[in-house]
């Protein structure tokens, strides 16, 4: 798998998740703190400089954290996302990602297979064909993006509890991890009780076709009680693990559980 | 008016009295600083994706990028939302909210607002609140609730999809959400001007008298 552009080669990604803020990498650091100004701003209505940045970026990384036990304990895996009627759709969908389109992967769908990996029985690789045989459902629900826009979209395909029941995998793990084709790596974990939600999906079709480029081809996971950036695309690994193996967006300060 | 007249009674007998209580002072700095982190991380948050043809200056937004911001959204949200239940608590239990706020009469509203219009309204005794405060106390503690609701509904609207349905839908939740903070910005701006103005209000919101 590719590695992120932005990690030391050599250094094992989870070794650098587990450290502190100060070993991330440079370009999320730069980002973080990078309202230096604004921060400033702050210090001259309060009339102290209590919001040092560091300090500042601890205490929000461990709000963060409990806000992340807050909503995994108050989420309710029988609460549905609503769904909509075909009317409702929005049209264009829109494309979205931190680069254009141009530069999304372009998987060769002939060569492409789905790894699966970790606590799983039957480890065995998907082709597309084998999982375009597996029963699949339509649902058509708000995609809601952590900038605050969102859209209404269709999409099919196979529900994820249901590949994990087939795949053989222990539910009582934490999290499932995906990995996509994108060129630094992109990936994003999901707890469990949401990848068993009804309505979370192994996607293969947006608006009763086969999934465009832009919007993941050849899969992507459809995850409607969760925020867009936890909704990857271009998927290809998926691996049941009890760690927390970090995410693109998550280990730059987005929340982690993000759910809706 | 008559209550005039029994304002002024009441500031020479008990001159030294208590204007505003400990708990209203404590509860109305912690909400100041609560709302104000609120606001420039919420201006952050705007602009990663604006509802309309601006963006704020990054100057007065908090966290310097959208997940900084979100942070401090997400992190400020608990001091803003404990302290303005809490407030409401005390202030119903109290019946503060009832003796302070009510009644407010479309008459007397439309005559203090004349009277402050040509800086006639009187501020002899501050424990009595006049009509042009009880309107826009009362009016911004309704904006506080329905921002908090709706921004309640934008963080969770699968969980809390009927406070979403309350609002609409998600989109339109999202604009209400702006216009409350439109509206505590403007609330913000009179509210220290005036207390400027009439200066020994801001040292009763400090000291108490």
């Amino acid at each position: 798998m590719a590695k992120r552009s932005f990690l030391i080669p050599g250094v094992d990604k989870r070794l650098l998740i587990k450290d502190s803020i100060k070993t991330m990498p440079e370009v999320s650091r730069r980002r973080f703190i990078a309202g230096g100004a604004s921060l400033g701003a702050l210090t001259l209505l309060t009339g102290c400089d209590v919001i040092d940045s560091s300090s500042a970026e601890e205490m929000l990384k461990s709000v963060s954290k409990f806000n992340d036990a807050v909503q995994a304990f108050i989420f309710n895996p029988d609460a549905l996302a609503p769904t909509f009627p075909e009317s409702a759709i929005t049209k264009p969908f829109p494309f979205n990602a931190y680069y254009d389109l141009d530069d999304a992967p372009d998987v060769d769908g002939a060569d492409w297979k789905l790894e699966v990996r970790g606590l799983v029985d039957n480890k065995k690789s998907w082709a597309l064909p084998e999982l375009y045989k597996l029963p699949q459902v339509t649902q058509i629900t708000r995609h809601i993006c952590v900038e605050g826009w969102s859209a209404i979209g269709s999409w099919t395909g196979t529900p994820m509890r249901d590949f994990l029941k087939l795949i053989g995998a222990d539910t009582r793990a934490k999290y499932v991890w995906f990995q996509c084709a994108d060129k630094d790596g992109y990936n994003s974990p999901l707890d469990m009780r949401t990848a068993l939600h009804p309505q979370t999906q192994m996607t293969f079709k947006y608006a009763g076709d086969i999934l465009p480029r832009a919007y993941g081809f050849p899969m992507k996971i459809r995850v409607p009680t969760k925020l867009g950036f936890k909704n990857p695309k271009y998927v290809v690994s998926m691996e049941v693990t009890n760690d927390y193996k970090g995410g693109y967006w998550e280990d730059q300060g987005y929340n982690s559980f993000s759910g809706s | 008016m008559s209550s005039l007249t029994v304002t002024d009674e009441q500031v020479s007998a008990t001159p030294a009295k208590v204007i505003q209580p400990a708990w209203v002072r404590v509860m109305h700095w912690i909400n100041a600083l609560a709302m104000i982190l609120m606001i420039l991380s919420g201006w952050q948050i705007y602009n990663a994706s604006p509802l309309f043809g601006f963006s704020f200056p990054r100057d007065y937004t908090l966290g310097g990028w959208l997940g900084g911001g979100l942070l401090w959204h997400f992190a400020a949200m608990w001091l803003l939302m404990i302290n303005g239940l809490a407030y409401l608590v005390t202030g119903f239990a109290t019946g503060r909210f009832r003796k302070k706020l009510l009644p407010i009469t479309p008459s007397g509203v439309l005559h203090d607002v004349r009277a402050a219009l040509t800086f006639k309204l009187g501020h002899a005794d501050l424990t009595v609140y006049n009509y042009v405060q009880r309107t826009l106390y009362a009016g911004i503690i309704l904006v506080g609730v329905i921002i908090v609701l709706s921004g309640l509904g934008m963080w969770k609207p699968v969980q809390l999809h009927w406070l979403v349905s309350l609002f609409g839908d998600y989109p339109t939740a999202r604009y209400i959400h702006f216009f409350c903070m439109a509206a505590i910005c403007a609330f913000l701006v009179i509210h220290v001007l005036l207390a400027l103005l009439v200066p020994k209000s801001l040292r009763a919101m400090i000291i108490g008298r």
